[in-house]
């Protein structure tokens, strides 16, 4: 069943046209990737469907509700979180005020202590920093509280850009079990990479965004193994 | 090795320590010449002088909030923050003279207190936030100069609108009996007038339940991580502009509670009276370090004193007649000195971590 549905959209920043047609489809329990260069429009993908951007064409539809007509904090309550480009934790506040931050819309208190101890069992590093000022935790740890703080909030979709970025092997390796074992728990993921070849590892289908448009799309494992893919994006191997 | 030094420090730089040093020189010698030379005053007068400082420098702690509040979200000085101010305590005016007239002070003075603040409060958070509401929000996004101008400009209209509607003229405010003459408690009088001991206390509660607000309490965080960083704070479904506006109205409350504390002190109100003492809790906000919440109560406390004691302990002494003429010359050398020596304020290291 799909679950998110861009169709047709083109987003500006002022004159700049920078999504210039894009139609993607995120079915329910999926995890779908964008792949493309630098300044492809990936990042202005995401920000289009969590109502950071507004479209000047073309509709989201999350089910049967149109996006285009929300706020992004509206967006957030109908369990559409976004996990921005380069973390973006609130570095003065402490690791656990921003894990508060991520349960903002909610006022189940049980629910939210439960979810707690879930990012905490996914991530023990942030339970040992809980007072510490997020400001101060290494670039791993912030990626894995900006994971975090996102789940805090009980996503039913996960729009998640650039995770991998500027993380040692190993961190990159637990990011990616991070995102597998979310979606096995039935949460469905959109995934944005840098590093095509991972995210077409765990994603089932994948779309290749080029310059503002969809130059390609299918299963992940075709489009590994496409030459043009293989070319521009996996370092031709 | 002289060569070396002026590379480092340009000639501006050595001036402007220099006339630092001067300065400080002046207060040094001012000083030491009023308390050991010419010794006018006794220690108790000194400690009026300290106490008369702290209470009306917890007035402009209260207002010092208000800029401070908005700077750290918004980047942006409401220069208009001062007729905020003015507007709660000069509404409350006519109801005060009301309860004076009907004997009502007299009776229930607490109660009066209580409803003269609460309508100063009421008054002066609607205005606030028709001031966001009208004149900033569509101006977000513009550039910083505009919704400062725009700020000066409100400002004004408000003086005018207040001028129009309530008078020109200078009107005194009731006088509280249960207040007069000096701190009775436990048995024993205090060296301090009971007017200024409610005054700093109300303000220190109202501080101590700001800033619990905004360490504690889920609103409060919220703000902070709006001041932080508004598009991160949006995706974890914070309302961006409700808190906006909850700043303004926090901001307006603290200034609606310090307009009634002004009253008690100082028993005037006029249409233009927010001009001055919001300017000087500017000063105060930028002294602590503007953008940071106990930068603008320490600020603000810090000024009231160096104002109230300033003009007799440093001016006197270098023989200078009415000092206490100066004493706002005093608070705005302060701000200047301030501003060339320690541009983040007194607590302002946060700020220049901050992207602006
Ligand atoms: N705030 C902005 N103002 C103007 N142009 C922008 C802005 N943000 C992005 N762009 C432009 O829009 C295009 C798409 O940018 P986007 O950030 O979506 O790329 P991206 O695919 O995420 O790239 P990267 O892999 O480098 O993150 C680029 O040409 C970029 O220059
Ligand atoms: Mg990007």
């Amino acid at each position: 069943m799909t679950l998110l549905k861009l169709d047709n959209i083109h987003t500006y920043y002022g004159n700049i046209h920078a999504l210039k047609g894009i139609s993607i489809e995120v079915d329910e329990g999926e995890i779908v990737t964008l792949i493309g260069a630098n300044g492809a429009g990936k990042s202005t993908t995401l920000k289009t469907i969590s109502g950071l951007l507004y479209p000047r064409r073309g509709k989201v539809y999350l089910g049967d509700k149109d996006l285009t007509k929300f706020r992004a904090h509206e967006i957030v309550k109908m369990g559409v979180v976004h996990v921005p480009e380069g973390r973006r934790v609130f570095s003065r506040l402490t690791v656990m005020e921003n894990l508060e931050m991520g349960a903002f819309t909610r006022k189940d208190k049980d629910g939210i202590k439960k979810d707690l101890q879930r990012v905490f069992e996914l991530f023990p590093r942030l339970e040992e920093r809980q007072t510490q000022v997020a400001g101060t935790l290494s670039g791993g740890e912030q990626q894995m509280l900006a994971i975090g703080r996102a789940l805090m909030s009980r996503p039913h979709i996960l729009l998640l850009d650039e995770p991998s970025m500027g993380l040692a092997p190993v961190l990159v390796d637990l990011i990616f079990d991070t995102i597998t074992e979310l979606n096995k728990q039935g949460m469905t993921i959109l995934l944005v990479e840098q590093n095509a070849l991972l995210a077409l590892k765990v994603a089932r289908r994948g779309y290749v965004l080029e310059t503002g448009r969809i130059v390609l799309s299918g299963p992940a494992q075709e489009l590994a193994e496409n030459p043009q893919v293989r070319e521009a994006y996996l370092g031709g191997a | 090795m002289l060569r070396n030094f002026m590379r480092k420090y340009d000639v501006t730089d050595i001036v402007m320590w220099l006339i630092g040093l001067g300065l400080l020189l002046v207060v040094l010698w001012g000083s030491y010449k009023t308390l050991f030379v010419i010794q006018k005053y006794e220690s108790s007068v000194w400690l009026d002088f300290f106490i008369f400082g702290l209470a009306q420098g917890s007035v402009y702690a209260l207002i010092a909030l208000g800029y401070t509040l908005v700077y750290g979200i918004l980047f942006m000085i409401n220069f208009a923050h001062g007729e905020v101010f003015t507007g709660g305590v000069f509404t409350a005016y006519f109801v005060a003279i009301a309860m004076e007239r009907s004997g009502f002070i007299e009776r229930h003075w607490v109660l009066a207190l209580l409803i003269l603040m609460a309508i100063a409060m009421t008054v002066s958070v609607a205005i606030a936030v028709l001031l966001e509401r009208i004149a900033y929000r569509p101006l977000r996004g513009a550039p910083r100069l505009v919704p400062l101008i725009t700020a000066i400009g409100a400002s004004f209209f408000l003086q005018y609108t207040y001028r129009g509607i309530y008078g020109s003229g200078v009107k005194t405010y009731p006088d509280f009996p249960a207040l007069d003459g000096k701190l009775n408690l436990l048995g024993r009088e205090w060296p301090i007038l009971t007017t200024q001991a409610l005054v700093i206390v109300v303000a220190a509660l109202m501080m101590v339940f700001l800033y619990w607000y905004v360490q504690k309490t889920k609103a409060g965080k919220a703000m902070r991580a709006v001041a932080e960083d508004k598009e991160a704070a949006a995706l974890m479904g914070i309302d961006v502009d409700q808190v906006i506006v909850n700043t303004f109205a926090l901001g307006g409350a603290m200034a609606g509670v310090a307009g009634i504390l002004y009253a008690l002190l100082f028993k005037q109100v006029n249409a233009f009276m927010g001009f001055i003492p919001g300017i000087k809790a500017f000063t105060a906000a930028v002294l602590g370090g503007i953008g940071n919440v106990p930068g603008a109560m320490l600020g603000g406390l810090f000024l009231g004193i160096v104002e109230s004691l300033g003009p007799s302990l440093i001016l006197d002494g270098l023989g200078i007649p009415a000092p206490y003429q100066l004493k706002d010359a005093i608070a705005f050398t302060l701000l200047v000195l301030v501003l060339i020596f320690r541009p983040t304020g007194i607590l302002g290291e946060r700020l220049s971590e901050k992207k602006a």
